[in-house]
């Protein structure tokens, strides 16, 4: 583990920003010349859509990461909780602006369609997080700053719900984001707090 | 008996291959534009894009653009997958509320029928839709072959589930095999046909080789693929998507703009195809079909009968 955090410690943040920004500018690059395929439109809004939920994923493994298996990645979580916010704002620009067009209509589908309103509450209560995620918030907000940043949990757990929600027939993809967000959820609970693998 | 149907879309309307490249040329120019930002998209890329909605489809946008869930739910599962699908020998089972029950070899089928091209909208239920010309004979004339029975009064349609060859099915995201449904007289409509091809070439197998349905003004889930089974019956039959959630899927399925999936509107669509940038078309009752099966549900409630 002391080798893995030595090799991790040599990672500056910056690049997991740039690569993060990057991989975003070549799919829409991709979209762009046909190599989504047929139906760009909604290829990127998927690709953006599911790359927010496993950089969630991601967010939320770094504490029981640490605290089971010693893994030290705290250098990396605001990073990968902004690229999260980052590409859920993708997801959400292709979805108003390329793929519905309509402002109507995405007002209307907001208030009538479940699976979108829910993936709309999940993108505010995420707005305050990516607003907070700075020096300045963590010292002004004291202990309020950690409180107010459990809306992660409740965050990644509509976003899980609203790829669920969406799944044509019965598929599984979307039942192992949801299940991954609730095992590290279930991690934080007060009676997991003793586990310890490494 | 065929050609007792004409369409108001003809070969001219198909894109050939090479414009569609040349468009795709287009497309891939528009990147600098876009580099500006959306703002920056003027006048002759909002006019590419414009084009691009009106112009028919190619032969890449058909065959690998795909739902055909045995081979996956990813669009590009059927075109990765449907090769290993054996679809030499075939045969289909005529079976139920006919006078010569049985299974027909698609020799046989093909030997008795002629075949005519028809190019039609399909349109998805997942509001996108593209323009595909067909090669294939009307439904009837099949179901004359087998003689229909007095009491008929719909046919079931089954695909075949193959589980060796068809990867897909090892998840039960329907209930296998893929069945689907008409009422007689929709079946027996002059534009339901059962098409043998696309594009003057023999169907590719993810889009339903050797022999699947084609009812145009349907959401396309309903032109079921690969068909093994055709059920002469009394009773309306099952059907794989009512059967998985019947709130958003109803028998008829007729395309209408005005009764919304309960998950998105079916008002407007995109034609495959546009890029990055196409624009969302209206939706047209009955997918354009109107003047030739509205008379079919005359006196329906078609919000309460979806």
């Amino acid at each position: 583990m002391q080798r893995i955090n030595t090799l991790l410690r040599a990672v500056p943040v910056w690049l997991v920003y740039v690569a993060g920004v990057l991989l975003a500018a070549v799919l829409f690059y991709q979209g762009l010349t046909g190599a989504l395929g047929a139906e760009p439109i909604k290829a990127l809004e998927h690709e953006y859509g599911e790359l927010a939920l496993q950089l969630l994923v991601a967010t939320l493994a770094i504490t029981p990461l640490r605290r089971l298996l010693g893994v030290n990645l705290m250098r990396f979580r605001r990073a990968i909780g902004l690229l999260c916010f980052f590409y859920v704002s993708c997801h959400l620009l292709v979805w108003l602006l390329l793929d519905v067009q309509l402002l109507g209509q995405v007002l209307a589908d907001i208030l009538k369609r479940p699976y979108i309103t829910i993936g709309m509450a999940g993108f505010v209560l995420m707005l305050p997080l990516a607003l907070t995620s700075n020096g300045i918030s963590v010292r002004r907000l004291g202990a309020r700053w950690r409180l107010l940043h459990r809306l992660t949990y409740p965050a990644a757990v509509l976003g899980a719900l609203h790829y669920v929600m969406l799944a044509k027939g019965f598929q599984l993809e979307p039942l192992i984001y949801m299940g991954l967000i609730l095992l590290l959820l279930a991690l934080r609970l007060p009676s997991a707090a003793r586990l310890k693998l490494a | 008996m065929a050609h007792r149907w004409t369409n108001d879309l003809n070969d001219a309307d198909v894109t050939p291959y090479s414009a569609f490249l040349n468009r795709r040329q287009i497309m891939a120019g528009l990147g600098g534009v876009a580099g500006l930002g959306l703002a920056g998209l003027g006048g002759t890329a909002a006019q590419a894009a414009t084009e691009a909605a009106l112009e028919p489809n190619s032969w890449e946008d058909v065959t690998t653009y795909c739902n055909f869930y045995e081979f996956g739910t990813g669009k590009g599962d059927p075109t990765a997958y449907a090769g290993q699908m054996m679809t030499e020998p075939w045969s289909v089972e005529i079976d139920g509320l006919v006078e010569r029950p049985g299974s027909y070899s698609m020799a046989q089928i093909l030997e008795a029928m002629t075949l005519e091209e028809r190019i039609y909208r399909f349109r998805c239920v997942e509001a996108w839709s593209m323009v595909v010309p067909w090669q294939g004979f009307e439904l009837a004339d099949l179901l004359n072959l087998a003689g229909v029975q007095d009491g008929a009064k719909y046919v079931a349609f089954e695909t075949l589930y193959r589980p060796s060859e068809m990867p897909g099915t090892a998840y039960k995201v329907l209930d296998w095999p893929y069945r689907e449904g008409l009422r007689l007289d929709e079946a027996q409509h002059p534009l339901t046909i059962m098409a043998t091809g696309i594009f003057g070439k023999p169907l590719p197998n993810q889009n339903g080789a050797p022999l699947r349905l084609v009812v145009p003004w349907k959401y396309g889930f309903k032109s079921i693929k690969s068909i093994v089974r055709i059920t002469l019956t009394d009773q309306q039959p099952q059907t794989s998507w009512n059967m998985a959630n019947a709130r958003e899927y109803g028998f008829y399925s007729n395309v209408n703009p005005k009764v919304d999936h309960p998950r998105w509107s079916q008002a407007s669509e995109r034609r495959i195809g546009g890029g990055l940038f196409a624009r969302r078309e209206p939706t047209l009752m009955f997918n354009g079909y109107e003047a030739d099966v509205a008379a079919l549900y005359q006196g329906m409630d078609l919000a309460e009968n979806f």
